[in-house]
């Protein structure tokens, strides 16, 4: 099912009753999400997502737009209505009852001809179970369940009644880092069997670009930046979204383009070509960097971390608008640790030149 | 380890103390009294000793009497009152305007005086040869004859007095339960409603089971409280509830000891521990029954 959102906006009455300006949480947000993906909303805490997953399923009304599924406009319809599935944060599994009265509890809802039969919706309970492996677990209470198996109850639960959309609010925020990463091959696997148009919410990057076929970067209720992940990695419209995906994140310095020279502080890096003078942001990747005795950037040495497959440099450079960089190198480069410069060569293709008032991105093209 | 212990029976002293002189002391004297014939606190001297006591309280019309009114009342009041108070905590939890307001009107009773409120239902309820109360004169108007509620037929009395019970015990219970209801996480209510629940269905498998330990508490001290009855009745009947026909145990123990007929802390005794007994069962029920649901 394609999910299509135009001009979706939500303003809240603050929550101040004397102030009487509203607060927008989502703001103009327009995109459509193609049938049977995988989509990843991400964004900074308190940036809209989870109100955009709201909206999607009908516990909030939007101030302006509308919202389509396929060709339907659901705009208007309430969440029972619409066909939605939703994961909450916390699972929101009724504690009083065992995981299959959980699961069974959609299906009990339905009414006249759309009910299946007793047999049919229990055999529907075990299929959902199978789907995301606790068959065995059926008959535990929630609170004899481990975080990981209560979230895959949570989640047959929102499948059984065939959602043609899922929504998965922070699905993994509540897992220790082994299962997480477990959990959301696991979503993946589910998504992938049952087709069915996923969105999902997260504030972790990694998560985000690991499984989604497409990620939305939110800020402030504002989209920043649609598109398949290693695309948006690779191509940021702006300083935000560079910042905001991949660990470790960018490092930003201080930067002009002066007649076709791009310089970093007093360092002149290279030259590039279609672009006016300015004042720039400069964005490098970590692994953007690469070690050369007679590399342009030069940088104070703060010290080597050996990590197995790679290493990371962390130096201080003046123009850098943090504290201390951090380049990753491979473990098979030689770093003096003891030295107390290091020197750079930095990958054109790993970095980008934001504009210093606007912070969108710049084009230019490296000579 | 010794000086600890010390220590902690040092902290403990003043409750031990208190409880041991007004609590404990007192029970197990009690516990001797009813076993104790014609027990004198003056000349402490007794006939004999065996379970005269508790035969002739067992046999006595008035206390079986007041064993009778108090049983009516538990049974009326309990469920009643906390079914009705549920009904106006969930009504309190779905409104938005006014619903301080509400709160505080439906709390009012909580902070007023027994006797006080005692009065203006006698007022309301009663009825002389010159003058009717308000509830009479409704009933006149709907065409009815007057009743007297105060000093009339049982069953007037006993509506009346399980009214007051209910109304008095009420605000404790809506309180309760308002905070109860105000405290089941709103995601259950969000996934009930993604899963297109009904109302009702939401209120018997989502709420009453998020908030049953409340209810199991409210039935349990209700039970208890209106086992005790007491200061209620005279507040509306006056201190005869014999010659009302309106007495309760504790009523009984009371006059056993000091009302007109009193003087027989033996007899009071033993009722005093029939009542304790009774109170006992009934807890000791409603705490089996409790278990069992809130482990099914």
């Amino acid at each position: 099912m394609k999910v299509r959102l135009e001009h979706l906006t939500k303003r809240f009455p603050n929550r101040n009753k004397k102030i009487k300006t509203e607060v927008t949480a989502v703001s103009d947000f327009t995109f459509e999400i193609p049938d049977g993906k995988l989509i990843g909303l991400l964004g900074p805490s308190g940036c809209g997502k989870s109100t955009v997953l709201n909206l999607i399923c009908g516990l909030e009304k939007p101030t302006e737009g509308r919202i389509f599924f396929g060709d339907d406009d659901v705009t208007d319809l309430p969440p029972e209505n619409r066909g939605v599935g939703l994961v909450f944060q916390n699972y929101a599994l009724y504690p009083h009852l065992t995981a299959r009265q959980n699961i069974l509890f959609p299906l009990q809802n339905l009414k006249g001809e759309a009910r299946p039969d007793k047999a049919r919706m229990l055999e529907m309970v075990e299929e959902a179970a199978k789907l995301v492996q606790i068959s065995e677990l059926l008959d535990r209470k929630p609170s004899e369940m481990s975080g990981g198996q209560q979230q895959r109850v949570a989640i047959a639960r929102a499948l059984v009644k065939r959602p043609r959309v899922l929504l998965l609010d922070e699905p993994l925020s509540n897992l220790d880092a082994r299962l997480r990463i477990q959990t959301r091959e696991e979503i993946r696997r589910i998504q992938r069997e049952t087709g069915i148009t996923t969105v999902f919410v997260t504030h972790d990057q990694e998560e985000a670009m690991s499984i989604s076929d497409m990620i939305v970067v939110m800020k402030a209720g504002i989209l920043q930046q649609i598109g398949q992940p290693q695309d948006v990695y690779n191509r940021p419209d702006n300083l935000f979204v560079a910042k905001f995906l991949g660990t470790p994140p960018i490092n930003v310095f201080e930067g002009k383009v002066k007649g076709g020279v791009l310089t970093i502080g007093e360092d002149e890096i290279m030259k590039v070509a279609d672009t006016a003078d300015r004042d720039v942001w400069v964005g490098v990747r970590p692994e953007g960097f690469i070690l050369r005795e007679n590399g342009p950037l030069c940088c104070k040495l703060i010290g080597v971390e050996v990590m197995g497959r790679d290493v990371s440099v962390v130096a201080s450079h003046p123009a850098c608008a943090t504290e201390s960089l951090r380049a990753i190198i491979s473990a098979e480069t030689q770093v003096d640790g003891a030295a107390h410069e290091v020197r750079f060569e930095l990958q054109p293709r790993k970095l980008f030149l934001f504009d210093r008032e606007t912070e969108e991105r710049v084009p230019y093209r490296a000579l | 380890m010794k000086q600890s212990n010390f220590k902690a029976w040092l902290y403990l002293l003043p409750a031990i103390l208190f409880l041991g002189v007004f609590m404990v002391y007192p029970l197990i004297d009690v516990f001797i009294y009813s076993f104790e014939e014609g027990y004198n606190s003056a000349s402490q001297t007794v006939f004999g000793v065996g379970w005269y006591n508790y035969s002739y309280v067992l046999h006595d019309p008035y206390f079986l009497r007041a064993v009778k009114n108090t049983l009516i009342l538990v049974v009326i009041t309990v469920p009643l009152s906390t079914g009705i108070a549920l009904l106006i905590s969930v009504g309190l939890n779905s409104i938005k305007p006014l619903k301080e307001l509400y709160q505080t009107v439906f709390f009012l009773p909580y902070v007023t005086n027994t006797l006080a409120v005692g009065l203006v239902f006698m007022i309301l309820f009663k009825k002389t040869a010159y003058t009717d109360g308000m509830v009479n004169l409704l009933i006149n108007w709907f065409g009815g004859e007057s009743v007297d509620f105060i000093d009339g037929p049982y069953w007037a009395k006993m509506f009346v007095m399980c009214f007051y019970t209910i109304w008095v015990v009420m605000p404790f219970k809506i309180l309760i339960l308002t905070s109860a209801l105000a405290s089941v996480d709103e995601t259950y209510y969000n996934a009930a409603r993604v899963d297109g629940t009904g109302k009702w269905r939401i209120f018997t498998r989502i709420t009453l089971p998020m908030i049953s330990p409340m209810i199991f508490y409210l039935v349990i001290t209700g039970f208890i409280g209106a086992f005790k009855a007491y200061s209620d009745e005279v507040a509306l009947f006056g201190v005869n509830l014999n010659a009302a026909g309106m007495n309760t145990i504790v009523g009984y123990v009371y006059d056993m000891l000091y009302g007109d007929s009193g003087g027989y802390p033996s007899y009071a005794s033993a009722a005093a521990l029939i009542l304790f007994a009774i109170v006992l069962t009934i807890t000791c029920v409603n705490l089996l029954v409790t278990r069992k649901g809130i482990r099914a």
